[in-house]
C-alpha cells in the first residue's frame, strides 16, 4: 500500500513529506526504544513509535526507514521537524494509541518487518 | 575511492548527535559501496557517537573505506567502562535520564555495534576512555567473483 493509504487507514496528518504520499510501504516496526529500532528494524519499514524527538528521525535516516508515524497524537518538536524536512523523511502524526495503529495497519496488510527477535 | 577523515564529537551535546554518522552514511554512499554495508556501517558508528555523546567529555570518530571495506574507530575521554563483558549484555545500562528521554541507553549499543560489524574490538580504562573499532565488509564483492571489481581489489 502507499503511505497515502496508511494515512487514510489511521486517520492521519501528515506533518513533513506531503510529496512522497506515492511512497510504498510493506513492513513496519513499533517501538518507543531507538536502540530497539536499530538493533531490529528494517530497511523500507514504517516507524510507528510516541517519541518526538529529533533522534527518531536521525535513527530514520540511518536506517532508512520510510517513514515516521507518531502515535498517541503526539506531535514532533520544531527540531525534529526541520530534521525530517532536511533529511526528506516523511513523519505522519496519528491520535490511535500504539496498539492500534499497529492493528489497523497489520489488519490491512502490513506486516512486521521482522516476526521475531532471532529469527533473522 | 578511498576515504579517511577524522571527526570530533562533543560529549554531552544531545542535539548535535548523529550529524556525524550522517556525514559519514554520506561519504559511504559516495563511494558506491552497497545499501547493506552503508547501513551496517551507519548504524555502528551512530550507536558508537550516542554513546560519545552521552558517556564522554569528547571524542573522535575516524573513517577509513574504500569498495571493500569500511573501518570506524571511536574513542572518547570519558568515563570508561569498568565490566566490558558486562557492558556487552544486552539490557545492561548506566545511562541518565536525558539518555533515555532520547530513546536511548536501553543497554543495546554495544551488543548492536558487535552484531552489525563483522570485526569488532573494545578497549576501555575507567577515568580515561573507551576505544572501540569497527569494520564492516563490502560482502557484495568480498563473495562474488564475478563482481567486475573482484580481481582488480583482490589479486
Amino acid at each position: 500500500m502507499t503511505l497515502n493509504d496508511v494515512k487514510g487507514i489511521l486517520d492521519a496528518e501528515i506533518l513533513v513529506g506531503e510529496d512522497q504520499l506515492g511512497k510504498e510501504v510493506k513492513t513496519a516496526f513499533s517501538a518507543d526504544l531507538m536502540s530497539d529500532v536499530l538493533a531490529f528494524a528494517k530497511p523500507e519499514s514504517l516507524l510507528l513509535t510516541g517519541l518526538t524527538n529529533p533522534q527518531v528521525v536521525r535513527t530514520a535516516d540511518i536506517l532508512d526507514i520510510s517513514a515516521i508515524i507518531m502515535v498517541r497524537g503526539k506531535r514532533p518538536s520544531e527540531e525534529t521537524m526541520k530534521l525530517a524536512e532536511q533529511l526528506k523523511i516523511p513523519i505522519l502524526s496519528t491520535k490511535y494509541i500504539l496498539f492500534e495503529t499497529s492493528g489497523r495497519l497489520h489488519r490491512s496488510g502490513i506486516v512486521g518487518c521482522i516476526e521475531k527477535v532471532g529469527s533473522d | 575511492m578511498r576515504c579517511e577523515k577524522s571527526f570530533s564529537v562533543e560529549g554531552g551535546n544531545f542535539a548535535a548527535a548523529g550529524n556525524v554518522s550522517s556525514a559519514i552514511k554520506g561519504i559511504l554512499k559516495e563511494i558506491g559501496l552497497p545499501k547493506d554495508t552503508v547501513r551496517r556501517a551507519a548504524i555502528v558508528c551512530y550507536e558508537s557517537e550516542i554513546n560519545i555523546v552521552s558517556y564522554a567529555k569528547k571524542g573522535q570518530i575516524v573513517l577509513q573505506a574504500d569498495n571493500r571495506s569500511v573501518q570506524i574507530e571511536a574513542m572518547d575521554e570519558g568515563s570508561g567502562i569498568a565490566d566490558i563483558e558486562q557492558a556487552m549484555k544486552e539490557g545492561y545500562s548506566t545511562a541518565s535520564a536525558q539518555v533515555r528521554e532520547m530513546g536511548f541507553g536501553a543497554g543495546m549499543g554495544l551488543s548492536n555495534m558487535k552484531r552489525y560489524s563483522d570485526d569488532f574490538f573494545i578497549s576501555s580504562e575507567v577515568g580515561v576512555g573507551t576505544y572501540v573499532k569497527m569494520v564492516v565488509v563490502n560482502l557484495d564483492l568480498k563473495l562474488n567473483p564475478d563482481h567486475p571489481q573482484w580481481v582488480e581489489t583482490y589479486t
